[in-house]
């Protein structure tokens, strides 16, 4: 065990744990106002929901031996999970910071659905997504699965994580269907500043998700830090050029989303290719996610947020590019396309389309089977009142005229009498 | 001419909008409000603090139309913003003393006649 590893673990593990928040505030800001807080609440909820799943079973299930395709059950409740060394970490650190990437992915689908989910259906969905989708991912590609035995390259969790959420975001939300107000009406961002927030703080913690992904303090570590650095940096400018080119105006939403497509881009890279490689990655990254995002706004498609656009396509270049841009020089491992090894990109290709199937088909089945049991979906005039009321009997910007306090056992009757006279004569 | 006054769910407005539009109801002025009119309270909880809100919020419309108009406006008001539950708010029609446009200091059925658009502006 190396203490310096043990202490860069620990500190990846809280970095990536602030993403969910993070992600919760990028997406809160985007949403119309009387959803705020059911959109945080998304994200919120998964640091609860995942990370009990993650520890009863979800671990085991990705990390255990098993077989090619899904671990055993020897890791249930953390059996096993002890403070003995595990590479140059403990255990049970690796199984914490792990647990940290399955509440964020979950959360990263809300996106998808958010202003018209009913809560528990949504609820039950992540538990149960995180215990049948992202676990089973996760153990083909790290946990000696049949993506790692091939050789598929994916430093910090592109396929798993983005490409996974990405699917699955699509699918739920063409089964889940669009807003009432979808393509009627303009549904514009609440809270433009919460987004850029939401950004910088993803960007933030984004450097343990992908630093963290060497597992120690090491040189690994460095090489994907100053990617997640890099790769980001070079979207965004990119994405600037986009929009002065488009619009002649650069836009703050636009320069928020960038920021997330060039780092879900990176992901999977951060430790296989050189810093100019990274640029250069983050600058390609741009191109598809920023006509994709031009494009879906156009169609049927209620993907609320982008998450297919800005998740999906981002990780699926990034992987892609993963298998063009890896160096052996710089990750002492594995070649790509430009460093003679074409067959890296095939494998790549082939990891990319796995997930995704993979994802699609098993959330359509986990949302039918919710379906069976629960409605998926809020009322029409549980959506026209918005979400936060309906679902949370809270507000994110409550007024507090009008609000009578309702005291326990006290004649509230007598209090209403008050009132009542008051409001007599009101206009509606 | 007449002030027609609506309370509507906020929801609706843009449903109202629309139709008012396509009744040719042109000019109107709106405000946020907050009012009561016999629906249902709900109950909101913060930290163990239960408060049961009286108050809803509401967009009051402010039309003012000749006498010929009326009857559009009502009936695209009503149409748009009806639910069928209580809270779907009210219309008041108001009798008018005098209307000034500022712009050409035009006098009441002249100020509250459309402009006609020409095409293109």
């Amino acid at each position: 065990m190396i203490a310096a590893d043990v202490a860069w673990m620990l500190i990846s593990t809280a970095l990536v744990l602030l993403m969910t928040p993070a992600l919760g505030f990028f997406y809160g800001g985007l949403v119309r106002g009387k959803n705020a807080l059911n959109t945080l609440m998304m994200s919120v909820a998964s640091l609860g929901f995942v990370g009990v799943a993650w520890a009863l079973a979800g671990y085991s299930l990705a990390f255990a031996p098993g077989n090619a395709v899904l671990g055993d059950l020897s890791r249930l409740f953390l059996r096993h999970v002890g403070l003995e060394a595990q590479g140059t970490i403990p255990h049970l650190l690796f199984m914490a910071y792990q647990g940290s990437f399955a509440i964020i992915t979950a959360a990263l689908v809300s996106g998808a659905i958010v202003e018209r989910m009913r809560f528990g259906a949504y609820l039950t969905f992540i538990t149960l997504w995180s215990l049948l989708v992202y676990a089973p991912v996760a153990h083909w590609v790290w946990g000696g699965g049949w993506l790692a035995g091939l050789g598929a390259l994916d430093f910090a969790g592109g396929t798993v994580v983005h490409i996974n959420a990405g699917a699955a975001a699509l699918v739920a939300a063409v089964v889940l269907g669009a807003r009432k107000d979808y393509a009627r009406q303009a549904i514009l961002p609440h809270n433009v500043p919460f987004t850029l927030l939401g950004a910088g703080l993803l960007w933030f913690g984004w450097f343990g998700f992908n630093g963290g992904s060497a597992l120690g303090a090491n040189p690994q570590a460095v090489l994907a830090f100053t990617n997640t650095l890099l790769a980001p940096a070079a979207t965004l400018v990119i994405w600037t050029l986009l929009d002065l080119k488009r619009s002649g105006k650069v836009t703050a939403v636009g320069a928020a989303t960038a920021a997330v497509v060039g780092l879900v881009a990176v992901t999977p890279a951060a430790g296989f290719v050189s810093p100019l490689s990274a640029l250069l990655l983050g600058g390609l990254s741009a191109l598809p996610s920023y006509y994709a995002l031009l494009w879906r706004a156009r169609t049927r498609l209620d993907d609320s947020l982008d998450v297919v656009a800005a998740h999906g396509l981002g990780g699926t270049v990034g992987a892609l590019l993963t298998g063009v841009f890896a160096e052996k020089a710089w990750n002492g491992s594995a070649d790509g396309l430009l460093f003679g090894n074409p067959g890296q990109l095939a494998v790549q290709a082939l990891a990319v389309l796995a997930s995704i199937v993979f994802s699609a088909v098993m959330t359509v089945l986990i949302l039918k089977a919710i379906a069976l049991v629960m409605p998926l979906r809020a009322t029409p005039r549980e959506e026209g009142l918005g979400l936060d009321v309906s679902q949370h009997g809270e507000e994110a910007y409550a007024q507090a005229e009008g609000a009578i306090l309702l005291l326990p056992e006290v004649a509230t009757p007598g209090r209403a009498a008050v009132t009542a006279p008051a409001l007599e004569g009101g206009a509606a | 001419m007449k002030l027609v006054v609506a309370v509507v769910r906020s929801e609706k407005l843009t449903e109202v909008l629309e139709a008012l539009f396509r009744a040719e109801v042109r000019g109107l002025t709106l405000n946020r409000v907050q009012g009561h009119g016999g629906e249902t309270e709900h109950v909101e909880t913060y930290r163990g603090t239960s408060v049961k809100m009286e108050l809803s919020e509401k967009v009051r419309l402010e039309i003012g139309v000749s006498d010929h108009f009326v009857e559009p406006t009502v009936k695209a008001i009503l149409g748009a913003a009806r639910t069928g539950l209580v809270g779907d708010g009210k219309i008041f029609v108001l009798p008018v003393e005098k209307v000034y446009r500022i712009r050409t200091g035009e006098e009441d059925q002249a100020a509250v006649t459309p402009v006609e658009t020409p095409l293109g502006a």
